[in-house]
């Protein structure tokens, strides 16, 4: 139990530490911060209470308690061109970044898994080499560039997906085809390698003999002996790897015109909208912080040894 | 000559992979001898040529030669790809070293400092400092090192701790060694291969951050020819004048192909037990 309760108090000094972070890069930023926070169209009484709430002219430890205030009563400023909240707009998209990497993950986990599994059984053949090379090479294409080419492939070349956009109805899973598998590919990539390692070291345990010399046939062993136990570092990669479809949603949705956080951060960055920026940096911190939490938290439910090796500090 | 035909035999991909990476150093360094063009100039009567013979990766909407673009592309994208790494090595072996090896309140706070630069989506903090700076080398060499040290630094870390109690260690320390000396001469040998595996995969990691940060428009600004650039500036031309697209995408992966190949080669030379 005392593992649940350090883990989850060890969350409150990192969105701390992000608060300082967000709070110097905003003390960074050129231009009033007041203004850059209110956006330049602001009523001068909103000026004057966020200037109040922030106190620009008291020293910076009681500014940073007033930006944390602010923070705390989820007050992430407004747009700098459209003047809405952007709490609001955040709040409005979230829900598509987060269809968007579901998807991604259901993707990438599958074919990441079945890849990794796929190689193990056939280690040391041209078929694990060549599935090796293909997985680093997932690792190493551009999100960007190979979304720009599923998009000439699939939508100009044989016309079978829609080239971008989001789609509503029966038909909206037409559109979600192309940006889940291109923001996932990579992190298949990378799941199959760890699926690969994971599964020759279980396939070289004594039970594993055992089950064989039992006359079981191959597809038993891998899937029902060996499988379960492949899953641990598998499920925690799938955890850890959250911060790769952050990462990579901002570039998937400029690409296929996904109305996400992604693409309103790279709209936010093409207008210097700060407000929005600093409001985007900031949700995907917390979303990652929260999921690293979750994943830890399963991970200790998953493998009850967990419990007390992780509560030592990583 | 021997020794190094069986050692080619032996490791096709890791010595196919340091060719690329020979070569594409020697692009970058030589480039104003290799392109055929100079990659700036705008010629408005050769306007997106197919690649052929006059412009073997064709031409642009401006008709600049893309072949000496890409080839001038190298050199931004090594030149941050590598510094980048080198700084945030560096970066994290102070800060990792010191608190392996001082342990206690030091150890705590760079672990803090350390945890709290993971904990934000690598990409999207580097967007948010070169939002800051001015666009340009500098700055994207910057953010990157500054989202990129923490893992190093965790590493560093990571190997000082398993490292200090062994008695190698403590003999130094019985024979009078100053803390500098065991830290340098003891322990930074022992750091090293695994560094140098984290690294050369961190530099094909960099590259492609850097071609993000060029393709959002936050890298070294046009008209100075980068891969992820022109990416960006060409892809509505993607159906019509794919080879725009087609070929700095191509470098790119090549270029982060090569690293992570590298970087897996040497895993399994340098450190059997992380093989994947």
């Amino acid at each position: 139990m005392t593992f649940y309760v350090k883990r989850i108090l060890l969350t409150v000094p990192t969105l701390l530490g992000i608060s300082i972070i967000t709070f110097v890069l905003l003390q960074a930023l050129p231009g009033d911060p007041v203004q850059g926070l209110a956006g330049d169209r602001a009523d001068p009484a909103v000026l004057e209470r966020i200037r109040q709430d922030m106190g620009t002219d008291r020293p910076v430890v009681l500014q940073y308690a007033g930006y944390l205030m602010m923070l705390m009563r989820g007050e992430l400023g407004r747009s700098l061109y459209t003047n809405n909240s952007v709490r609001g707009d955040i709040a409005q998209k979230l829900p598509n970044t987060i269809l968007l990497a579901a998807a991604a993950m259901l993707f990438s986990t599958i074919m990441g898994i079945l890849l990794g599994i796929f190689m193990a059984v056939n280690r040391g053949t041209f078929w694990d080499r060549l599935a090796l090379m293909l997985s680093t090479g997932g690792i190493s294409l551009p999100v960007f560039w190979l979304g720009l080419l599923l998009i000439y492939l699939f939508a100009f070349r044989l016309q079978l997906l829609p080239p971008a956009g989001m789609g509503s109805g029966p038909g909206a899973l037409a559109f979600l085809v192309l940006p889940a598998s291109t923001l996932g590919l990579s992190s298949a990539a990378a799941l199959a390698r760890i699926t690969r390692t994971s599964m020759l070291e279980v396939l070289s345990q004594p039970y594993i003999t055992t089950a064989r010399a039992k006359g079981l046939s191959a597809p038993v062993v891998v899937f029902k002996h060996a499988f379960k136990n492949t899953l641990i570092p598998v499920v925690t990669l799938i955890g850890l790897d959250f911060g790769s479809y952050l990462n990579g949603s901002i570039l998937t949705e400029t690409i296929f015109g996904w109305d996400g956080i992604g693409r309103y951060a790279v709209e936010g960055i093409f207008q210097r909208d700060y407000p929005v920026i600093m409001g985007c940096v900031l949700t995907g911190a917390l979303l990652f912080v929260l999921v690293n939490l979750a994943v830890d938290l399963l991970y200790g439910l998953l493998d009850p040894r967990i419990g007390c090796a992780a509560a030592e500090p990583h | 000559m021997k020794a190094g035909l069986l050692f080619i035999r032996r490791n096709p991909a890791m010595c196919a992979a340091t060719t690329v990476i020979t070569l594409l150093i020697a692009t970058a360094l030589f480039a104003p001898l290799i392109a055929p063009f100079d990659p700036l100039v705008i010629d408005l009567g050769v306007v997106k040529q197919a690649p052929g013979s006059g412009h073997l990766f064709g031409t642009d909407t401006l008709g600049r030669d893309i072949f000496s673009r890409v080839v001038y592309g190298a050199r931004t994208s090594l030149l941050i790809g590598l510094s980048a790494t080198v700084l945030s090595v560096l970066i994290g072996l102070l800060a990792g070293m010191l608190a392996g090896y001082a342990g206690g309140a030091a150890d705590m706070c760079i672990t803090m400092v350390t945890d709290l630069f993971l904990a934000f989506p690598s990409l999207l903090l580097a967007i948010a400092i070169s939002v800051l700076l001015p666009p340009g080398l500098f700055s994207v060499t910057l953010a990157l090192c500054l989202v990129g040290w923490a893992s190093f630094a965790r590493l560093f870390r990571a190997i000082t701790i398993s490292l200090k109690e062994r008695s190698f260690v403590e003999a130094a320390r019985a024979m009078g060694c100053s803390h500098l000396r065991i830290m340098a001469r003891h322990l930074l040998p022992h750091c090293l291969p695994i560094v140098m595996i984290a690294a050369t995969i961190k530099v094909g990691g960099f590259i492609l951050a850097e071609s993000a940060l060029s393709f959002l428009g936050l890298g070294i600004q046009p008209p100075e020819p980068t891969w992820g650039a022109m990416i960006s500036l060409h892809r509505s031309y993607l159906p019509s004048a794919g080879w725009m697209v087609l070929f700095p995408g191509i470098a790119i992966a090549l270029t982060v192909f090569a690293f992570n190949i590298l970087g897996d080669c040497l895993r399994d030379k340098l450190d059997p037990d992380l093989r994947v």
